[in-house]
């Protein structure tokens, strides 16, 4: 070390002056705490929705394929006169819905018991198998499932000897699939949010003499309605976006496989104004989500 | 007020971008070169899977490796599972990739948009041997100028299990009967893209002589009409669309799929499986639909002599034979298939040489508002609608 005695006082004031100038400015500290994680989110979040929200007042040429860059409202006309994408999306967000109500009513059972009834033990052992699916693929999943649910599949051969079949490879198969996939993302918030009640209110509530019926209508599911939310969030947008599950499962078209069939056509104006109708859905659903409250469960 | 903010930054963005953009087709002359120079070192390639092996899918199957170590030119493959993908890969990188294989429903448009080049056919040493029936075709010549060399073709086939399904099918008609078993139970399996329409095209050219269908890419208000009529017909029997051939063929495996449109190469596998599923694939007498590959040079290439050197390399015979048998379809090069008897029983699954086979084939195009089979008394309807009807017809 050769440094001379007589350069440290100097170098040590440098970032003494600095520090003390930051100490002084709150706001220039927060700006640079704040740059890097505020653009990535101006530039990679808000400037691809900006890029969709120009390329969906586009055109394109025919003839060449090109996008001619002048703005118009046309994409979104012909979305609205044309009745197969209202039939489309009423039918994605029927299915949505439907899924997210199956979630939650397959999930509470097993969020209440992981919160309240199991041992230490045992409610790690549910959350590790609850998370356990989340480590496969999603693709395999869903590929698992159209061989569970083709003709010769898992499920028919189960089925067989009572004499059923099942739902094959229909809507109704997808909307098992769905909830399956999805089905991990309702119960972890629930879970958290059964856990939050505090035992004494239950309690209470057995004093004062309901029975186990009253106390969940009047206090355990008020409360968790945050957490349903919550999760209704996950499932209802993730059931919202997706076309691998739907093109892999049925023959049927949701919202996604429009904006994937218009992306690869190439017209992708008009996928980019396909796809800004589930962001508008999902506007108006967060909206209802935030007045009951599903922000603060977060 | 938070809100209002993030709208303004969005728009503000918007504005920025739009201001650099630029407009307009661009509409650019060429000179066609007359000799094939030194290679600039680098080649970037666009192609179909299977068609331009680097060795990156099975170590023992690479043909893009001589070809660098012949010509000095560095290539770098990039794959495509559609012509539509391969088209939206042009409008996003219009610069970037020097050769492309498109088939019939892409080319014409790369052709349009200018995304590609005329090409001089003298300095392809083998386009000589090409097949006479694949040259001068308009998806791959535009106005007597060409635009790539045609390098090989397949049809779409009828395919049944023959297990399931007695007596053997004759007709395209068969998939559309809603009165046959397979209709009832859902076990038709079709062609996922709008291209797909023409096959209902082909069947009413036949059953509806009236209609008077000449081509089934060039199809007017009524003629379109109709054909849209019987595929949303045929929409309840089918139980399965497919895009890629390991799809179809695990449905054809199960008993999900007993009739469809198939690839040759997907009868094939079904055939060498072990046990083999009995299954059976024919062009039936109606005609068929089918596709014929064509490659092509990027009109904006830096790398002009070494894309010429690789439409060279890849349609010379030894070569066109080896992506013929690797991929499953047949040789564009006449001279592909006597090169061994591998290559020949590869020519003779495929009838590669066999006239009449590809006569009543029409190759994929893309279907425009000029109608393509000459007629200028009225409007065919052009790929957008094709894109919206099939939209419809899927429901």
């Amino acid at each position: 070390m050769t440094v001379a005695p007589a350069e440290r006082p100097a170098a040590a004031s440098v970032s003494r002056r600095v520090a003390i100038w930051l100490d002084r400015r709150p706001r220039v500290r927060l700006a640079l705490l704040l740059a890097a994680p505020v653009g990535w989110l101006v530039v990679m979040y808000l400037g691809a929705l900006g890029v969709l929200f120009l390329n969906s007042v586009w055109l394109r040429d025919e003839f060449t394929g090109l996008v001619s860059r002048t703005l118009s409202l046309d994409n979104f006309i012909e979305i609205a006169t044309t009745p197969i994408y209202r039939t489309v999306l009423l039918r994605t967000v029927g299915m949505a819905a439907a899924v997210t109500l199956t979630c939650a009513v397959l999930a509470f059972p097993i969020a209440y018991f992981m919160a309240r009834v199991a041992s230490p033990r045992v409610r790690g052992l549910l959350v590790v198998a609850v998370l356990m699916p989340l480590w496969a693929s999603y693709l395999v999943k869903a590929y698992s499932w159209r061989l569970i649910l083709s003709e010769d599949g898992l499920l028919n051969w189960l089925l067989a000897p009572i004499g059923l079949r099942g739902p094959g490879q229909t809507e109704i198969g997808l909307w098992l699939v769905f909830t399956y996939l999805w089905l991990p993302y309702m119960i972890l918030p629930l879970f958290a949010g059964l856990e939050r009640i505090p035992s004494s209110v239950l309690e209470a509530s057995s004093d004062l003499g309901a029975r186990g019926g009253t106390t969940f209508r009047r206090v355990v599911f008020p409360l968790v309605i945050p957490a349903l939310a919550a999760g209704s969030i996950f499932t209802f947008s993730l059931t919202l976006g997706d076309y691998v599950a739907p093109s892999l499962i049925t023959t049927t078209q949701f919202i996604g496989n429009l904006i994937y069939l218009n992306f690869g056509a190439p017209n992708l104006p008009l996928a980019a104004a396909l796809s800004v109708v589930p962001l508008l859905v999902m506007l108006g659903y967060l909206a209802l989500a935030r007045r009951l409250g599903a922000f603060e469960a977060l | 007020m938070r809100i209002h903010r993030a709208m303004m930054l969005i728009a503000a963005s918007a504005l920025a971008l739009s201001a650099c953009a630029t407009s307009g087709t661009p509409k650019p002359s060429f000179n066609l070169p007359t000799a094939i120079g030194a290679g600039e070192g680098a080649l970037s390639v666009l192609a179909w899977p299977g068609y331009a092996e680097n060795g990156g899918t099975d170590p023992t199957v690479n043909w893009v490796k001589p070809f660098e170590d012949s010509t000095g030119c560095k290539t770098t493959v990039q794959v495509f599972g559609t012509s539509d993908e391969a088209f939206g890969l042009y409008t996003t990188n219009p610069g970037k990739y020097d050769v492309v294989s498109a088939s019939g429903d892409a080319s014409l448009r790369l052709v349009r948009a200018g995304y590609v080049q005329p090409i001089n056919v003298d300095l392809v040493k083998s386009y000589a041997d090409v097949f006479a029936d694949l040259k001068d075709k308009p998806y791959n010549t535009v106005d007597g100028v060409h635009y790539g060399v045609p390098h090989g073709r397949g049809a779409n086939l009828l395919m049944w299990r023959t297990d399931k399904v007695t007596p053997d099918l004759t007709t395209w008609s068969d998939m559309f009967d809603p009165s046959k078993s397979w209709f009832t139970d859902k076990k038709i399996s079709v062609y996922d893209a709008p291209i797909y329409i023409a096959d209902g095209a082909v069947v009413l050219m036949k059953t509806k002589p009236d209609l008077k269908i000449t081509n089934p890419y060039a199809l007017d208000d009524t003629q379109f009409q109709a054909v849209v009529d019987l595929m949303k017909q045929q929409k309840p029997g089918i139980g399965q669309y497919w895009t890629d051939y390991a799809k179809q063929q695990q449905a054809f495996e199960a008993g999900d799929a007993l009739v469809g449109t198939t690839w040759q190469v997907i009868t094939n596998l079904l055939q060498a499986e072990d046990p083999p599923i009995p299954v059976k694939a024919i062009q039936p007498p109606d005609g068929a639909t089918g596709w014929s590959d064509t490659w092509m040079i990027n009109s904006k290439t830096p790398h002009l002599n070494c894309a010429y050197k690789w439409l060279d390399y890849i349609v010379s015979p030894e070569v066109n034979a080896q992506v013929a048998s690797w991929f499953g379809e047949a040789p564009g090069n006449s001279k592909a298939c006597a090169l061994s008897a591998a290559d020949q029983a590869n020519c003779d699954a495929f009838y590669a040489a066999d006239v009449n086979y590809w006569k009543s084939v029409w190759y994929w195009q893309t279907p425009e508002t000029t109608c393509v089979d000459g007629r200028t008394d009225t409007k065919c309807k052009g790929f957008d609608d094709w894109v919206k009807a099939w939209t419809e017809i899927k429901g």
